[in-house]
């Protein structure tokens, strides 16, 4: 008894300020997202009227809601498979005893998670501007065609993945890293002996190995990827033409520039099912194909 | 204030002391959006020396972060003094109950004189019978274009009407495809609304409360404006598919273009200098002779919360006097909205500004409602399916209708329950 409650008061801190800076904005928001809480409402609190389900139903009837899901799922489908395969690759690259320099590679590799988004973008903006940039004036030069990487509405989000995809590998190779470190060597001593080709290698025992490893970066990853909005707000600002305006986006612009904080929630509130929908749905493939 | 302060060290208090003494010593602040910061931090320190003790801090928006952060000042109480406020954000800022109505302060001015300005831009400052800001400058539509490539078809004059227009048009979009009459750029709305309000209809009804986009003037305009493209006279591009227009305008890839007075500069610095005889700017054709466009441009407000709204408004009166604005007009290009100021050297004697001078008699406002820059946005999407040929003129004008009315909702409800829209 004493122990337990001794127990409580030790957690009584954590709980206050996960109670006061998580649950009640989460509940207050929840409430909001079912009022039509707008300017009229920011200007004198009586002008709030209370709409249920309104909102969501009619964020389910614009397009611009559906076209902003839909430039999130292809940046997540694209973009979670090219992120993993980069750290994967780069971890193994890493960890190979052939490797020269590891610490200053690990270190270069690391450096685009730790700067800022914002500074990194303005630079990425150079290198892909249309008509100064790097990499036009490298394929200028190739001899292959140039392309308006930001200013056309087919080409921005693959350069906005790109972007991110270089921006988060690194995080993701660094757990990766750790996990192939985990591999007992005498695994990989036995298959050599067997005669098991370096592919082989590979598909049995490092991916097995790393199972647990893929399915909690592969979950982290598919979360962070979900909530993209930082790339597209300094790079594109959404467009052309809306192509990169990604739901949290849409949230924002919802909120901040038309201030319908009610409608804004609602938006924050379906991103969220979806995402635990697809978490879930990962958790649960990834516990079938294990050993019961 | 200064005389006063000058009589009363002569009467004898102690001499240099007075301005700290009475004005004691004050910042004010002053949000601008855009480019226009610049040019007035060099204009400020004229002000300054006239109103000792008085310091002017201007802090530069960029234009895409202006809205968010005006409304974020309101819901964080820290609204400036004074800001520049593009007009059809004026009545949203009233709504909001943030803005100092004007009246008293303008009856009482020496230097604001009402009858000055054009009567059009001045009324978008009005919001149910009280003023809520003094013009700053204007900006409105009027058609740029090649006189060069016109004379080549047979007119030796700009059109006056849409007939006339639209037969030159079809001689210059030749061949098909290649060459174009117009640009209009498919993501812009200010294009078709400045033809929408050439027509006698109001673009919303009752107050307000409804959008009145399948009214005929209306249909006529989205009409005329499809037309174009149906015909191949105006290119399906946005703006950033055009990329560069002036170099597109130079090289005759369209005749006229529909745009704003900051393109009289930038075709000054773009074009070469032997197609600069070659183009002009002409007031916008209307259905029957020349036409209205949009009372577009920036005002002065005064925020209800601001402690200096005495040193505010003297800011007011001093961006506002015509010599002034000659030399804002010099430094940065913006047109001034006083008939007085226009009849300074600079912008008297400009010959593509002439015909913006013409226009400004000629401008119409938006309806002033706080959801506006919604519908517009709304409009142009619609707009831009029916050029493209998804939608017909009927259906187009019948959809922006039922967005209109689903974004007026609140605004309904709030002036049927007696709720005032603005304070």
């Amino acid at each position: 008894m004493t122990t337990s409650r001794a127990a409580w008061w030790f957690i009584t801190p954590a709980l206050i300020v996960l109670g006061v800076f998580f649950l009640l904005p989460v509940v207050a928001a929840l409430v909001l997202s079912l009022t039509d809480y707008d300017l009229y409402a920011l200007a004198d609190i009586r002008n709030l009227r209370f709409v249920a389900l309104e909102n969501y139903w009619a964020l389910l009837q614009r397009p611009l809601f559906w076209s902003a899901l839909g430039h999130t799922v292809y940046f997540v489908v694209v973009g979670v498979p090219l992120s993993m395969a980069a750290s994967l690759g780069a971890a193994m690259l890493l960890n190979s005893p052939l490797a020269r320099f590891k610490a200053f590679f690990r270190t270069a590799l690391f450096a685009p998670v730790v700067t800022t988004v914002v500074a990194v973008a303005v630079i990425w903006r150079y290198l892909f501007n249309t008509k100064y940039g790097l990499v036009n004036y490298a394929f200028d030069s190739l001899g292959i065609p140039t392309v308006d990487w930001l200013g056309d509405p087919h080409w921005a989000m693959p350069t906005i993945i790109l972007f991110a995809v270089w921006k988060n590998f690194g995080y993701n190779m660094i757990i990766f890293m750790a996990g192939l470190q985990a591999i007992p060597g005498d695994l990989y001593e036995a298959a050599r002996i067997d005669g098991a080709s370096a592919m082989a290698q590979f598909r049995h025992i490092t991916l097995p190995m790393l199972k647990p490893t893929m399915v909690m970066v592969s979950i982290l990853t598919v979360s962070g990827y979900f909530q993209l909005f930082a790339e597209p707000y300094v790079m594109t600002e959404g467009g052309p033409l809306q192509s990169t305006t990604s739901v949290l986006y849409l949230m924002y612009e919802e909120g901040f520039k038309w201030w319908n904080l009610g409608s804004a929630s609602a938006v924050a509130f379906i991103l969220f099912v979806i995402m635990f929908v697809v978490t879930a749905a990962i958790l649960r493939v990834s516990k079938q194909g294990a050993p019961a | 204030m200064r005389a006063v302060c000058l009589s009363v060290a002569l009467a004898g208090a102690a001499l240099g002391g007075c301005a700290k003494e009475e004005q004691g010593s004050r910042t004010l602040q002053f949000w601008t959006i855009g480019r226009e910061g610049e040019a007035v931090a060099k204009l400020l320190p004229d002000f300054e020396r006239e109103h000792p003790g008085l310091h002017v801090a201007v802090q530069q928006l960029p234009l895409t972060a202006a809205h968010q952060k005006l409304l974020t000042a309101y819901a964080g109480d820290s609204t400036p003094d004074i800001t520049q406020l593009g007009n059809t954000w004026i009545p949203e800022m009233v709504a909001l109950g943030a803005l100092e109505p004007l009246d008293a302060r303008v009856a009482g001015s020496r230097v604001v004189d009402r009858d000055d300005y054009f009567p059009a831009i001045w009324s978008t400052n009005v919001i149910d019978g009280h003023l809520y800001g003094v013009p700053w400058y204007v900006d409105t539509r009027l058609l740029f274009y090649r006189k060069d490539l016109l004379a080549k078809v047979g007119y030796d004059h700009p059109p006056r009407d849409w007939a006339e227009w639209k037969a030159m048009m079809a001689k210059l979009s030749q061949p098909p495809g290649k060459t174009y009459g117009v640009l209009l750029p498919t993501n812009e709305f200010e294009q078709l609304l400045a033809l929408a309000l050439q027509q006698d209809d109001p673009l919303l009804r009752d107050d307000g409360r409804y959008g009145n986009f399948r009214s005929p003037g209306f249909k006529k305009a989205l009409a005329f404006y499809v037309s174009l493209f149906k015909d191949q006279q105006a290119p399906m591009m946005t703006n950033v598919g055009i990329g560069n227009p002036w170099a597109a305008f130079g090289q005759g890839f369209f005749t006229f273009y529909l745009s704003g007075p900051w393109n009289i500069g930038e075709f000054r610095k773009r074009l070469p200098p032997e197609q600069q005889g070659g183009w002009g700017t002409t007031p916008l054709p209307g259905p029957n002779g020349p036409g209205a466009s949009n009372a577009g441009g920036s005002s002065l407000v005064i925020y209800r919360r601001s402690k200096h709204k005495d040193d505010a408004w003297a800011l007011v009166e001093f961006l506002s006097r015509p010599e002034i604005q000659d030399r804002f007009y010099q430094l940065l290009g913006d047109m001034p909205p006083r008939r007085s100021s226009w009849n300074a050297p600079a912008l008297r004697n400009d010959d593509k500004a002439a015909a913006f001078r013409d226009q400004l008699e000629r401008v119409k406002p938006t309806p002033p409602v706080a959801e506006w820059e919604r519908i517009v946005t709304e409009m142009q999407l619609v707009a831009a399916q029916a050029a493209h040929g998804d939608l017909t003129i009927d259906q187009a004008a019948a959809e922006i209708d039922r967005r209109a009315d689903r974004l007026l909702e609140k605004r309904r409800w709030m002036l049927d329950h007696g709720h005032k829209a603005s304070p």
